[in-house]
């Protein structure tokens, strides 16, 4: 079982951007959304959720040999919830004013779908390096996805990013984009861009494919 | 808090809408909505473990408040919540087999929408009462259904039109729910 | 914990196996959690209680240190932390001054926004009966819109000195604290809304009214109390 690095990249680099799990798998969407409104909400919420995920598939992948299949997944959701507890008192611990921002959204990491997922797809059949690496991975996926909306969503609906003006006191923001609606759109805009990019790749391919 | 049980369940249904403003259950949201035939079915299969998940995490949540046991609240209430899914997943396998095929998948998923947890959590957070905590996840889960049937009856007319290939599947139902959302918007202030 | 696992295994076919890796995961579950409950509870108590007092600072601008209290339904009031607190206390501040002196009395209200419940504080003084400032504690209106009631300084100038008077029994406000249409406020117990955002001002005065109409008639009577107890 010896993992040697470029496969431990290869693991890595799977959930940033081939299986990233906001653009390509579509999971996780409730978060997503939600706190997105800024990009240090964004950024809060995605390492959030990595610090769960690397220690629930880690912890998953350890007891993986001692777990009967029946009762799997009631193990699996109380690994998951005690590491989110911890992270939800850890914030608290930080930051208050965050803590209120994030909103029960904390807690929700819980039913989030990538870290059963991941538990149940990849840690609970992998020793726990690669597990926590692919983890990782994902984790670090996911908190790119949500960036990408945050900081759209942040320079858009109130111009600034990271709290820092970036317009000056004459933008006007576009109130809409910081609003439930923008999240979807915002969403639905890179999903768009993301789906744009791969026809156009298709299309290449197959234009080479004549050409010789 | 001296909200009416009214106002709160105008408030989950409408203008605080689960899905559309809480961003609450998106999953199934965007998975289950292609049909309204499991879509509607799927709806009071979520309402109702609401409804169960809000009463067994009331009565927890007395419990844990006596013994300042706090910390293990969010634990508890998932495997309540595991629990709970379980049960209706039995009961619809014995009385409704034909609806327990079609939900299919999605039944189990239930455990990991967040719909049914942040009902839980949400009553907590605002101390809601017994009767306002029925009354909220009842709103919730009315909420939740209403979003899904209407997403699927776009969606099904969708199927007959000219969408551009670029832009179908989640992208396409993303904007849908966007425009959903916005109207939902106007019903903020209802109920004040 | 433990019980509601072993539940959970009972419904699935019960063996030794599962019960046991139950029993394993939670007792490490329990550690994890209990360990990260302990390590974090200082710093969590420490930040909750500067959010406190920032909040009543903001209300209170004379304020440098402050003690909780509960009001008691029947009247009368305790401090925090003296035996369980009864049901239908209202809990609110004392704010003292530097000298320690009491510098008034802060309390949490809320009432329907616009999007959501807006939570907010504000500041009692006591000597001019008077609301004297009010803070956020949440909310969710709509930005550009509802959120004006945080900068708008004409909104705010209402409560620099908003009558909030006891009536002669003691008993409630001599009049409703009341937010009205933008520009026709006659009253000092009036609150003049914010033009475009007349729901969100309204839930302001709504949220004053009702906190104060429960909470003052408790504690003016025995303001004595507060100011010895320094």
């Amino acid at each position: 079982m010896n993992v040697t690095t470029t496969r431990g990249w290869d693991e890595f680099m799977e959930g940033i951007w081939k299986q990233n799990p906001t653009f390509v798998m579509i999971l996780g969407m409730c978060p997503t959304l939600a706190v997105t409104v800024s990009a240090v909400n964004a950024l809060s919420m995605g390492i959030s959720t990595a610090l769960v995920l690397i220690a629930s598939c880690g912890l998953v992948s350890m007891m993986r040999n001692v777990t009967p299949k029946e009762v799997r997944i009631a193990v699996y959701i109380v690994i998951i919830a005690t590491f989110v507890t911890a992270v939800d008192y850890a914030i608290q611990a930080i930051s208050l004013a965050l803590y209120d921002a994030l909103g029960a959204f904390i807690q929700l990491i819980v039913v989030n779908c990538i870290i059963l997922g991941r538990a149940e797809a990849h840690a609970a059949k992998n020793p726990p390096i690669p597990a926590m690496v692919n983890a990782a991975g994902m984790g670090a996926g996911f908190t790119i996805g949500l960036l990408s909306l945050g900081v759209v969503r942040e320079i858009l609906g109130a111009g600034t990013l990271f709290g820092v003006s970036l317009f000056g006191a004459s933008f006007q923001p576009w109130v809409i984009m910081v609003l439930p609606p923008g999240g979807f759109f915002v969403l639905g805009s890179w999903l768009l861009f993301f789906a744009w990019l791969e026809r156009r790749k298709q299309r290449k391919l197959a234009e080479t494919a004549e050409n010789v | 808090m001296s909200e009416t049980a009214f106002q709160i369940f105008v408030n989950a249904l409408l203008a605080n809408n689960f899905v559309l403003a809480m961003f609450l259950g998106l999953c199934p949201f965007l998975g289950v909505s292609g049909k309204l035939d499991t879509a509607f079915p799927m709806g009071v299969a979520t309402t109702f473990v609401m409804l169960v998940a809000s009463l067994c995490a009331y009565g927890l949540n007395l419990l844990l408040s006596a013994f300042h046991l706090e910390f293990l609240r969010l634990i508890s209430y998932i495997v309540i919540i595991a629990s709970a899914v379980q049960l209706v997943e039995m009961v619809l396998k014995k009385y409704s087999p034909a609806l327990f095929r079609a939900l299919g998948i999605y039944l189990p998923l239930i455990t990991t929408n967040c719909a049914v947890l942040g009902v839980a959590l949400f009553q907590t957070a605002r101390e809601y009462n017994f009767l306002q905590s029925m009354v909220f996840s009842l709103g919730g889960g009315a909420g939740f259904t209403l979003a899904l049937v209407l997403m699927a009856s776009v969606r099904e007319r969708l199927q007959l039109s000219n969408v551009p290939e670029v832009a179908q599947g989640t992208a396409l139902s993303l904007m849908l729910a966007g425009i959903l959302s916005l109207s939902f918007m106007g019903f903020a202030g209802l109920g004040g | 914990m433990n019980a509601d696992l072993h539940q959970l295994a009972a419904q699935s076919t019960p063996t030794a196996a599962m019960i046991k890796t139950l029993g394993l995961v939670s007792a490490i579950c329990g550690l994890i959690i209990v360990g990260a409950y302990q390590l974090t509870f200082d710093a969590v108590a420490d930040n909750k209680r500067i959010a406190t007092e920032r909040a009543v600072f903001k209300v209170l601008p004379a304020a440098k240190s402050i003690a909780e209290f509960v009001a008691l339904p029947a009247g009368g009031m305790e401090k925090i932390g003296t035996g369980e607190t009864p049901a239908g206390a209202v809990k609110f501040f004392a704010a003292y001054d530097g000298d320690g002196k009491l510098a008034g009395i802060a309390a949490e209200g809320g009432a329907k926004g616009y999007a959501d419940t807006v939570r907010i504080m504000f500041g009692y003084q006591p000597e001019c009966q008077c609301v004297v400032g009010i803070g956020v504690v949440s909310m969710r209106e709509t930005p550009g819109i509802g959120d004006k009631i945080l900068t708008d300084k004409d909104f705010l100038a209402n409560f620099t000195e908003l009558d909030a008077k006891l009536n002669a029994e003691l008993k409630a406000l001599a009049n409703e604290v009341k937010t009205v249409k933008h520009g026709s406020k006659t009253n000092p117990w009036q609150i003049d809304a914010i033009s475009g955002a007349t729901i969100t001002s309204r839930a302001v005065g709504k949220a004053i009214n009702d906190s104060a109409q429960v909470l003052l008639p408790k504690i003016v009577p025995a303001l004595e109390q507060l100011k010895a107890k320094s």
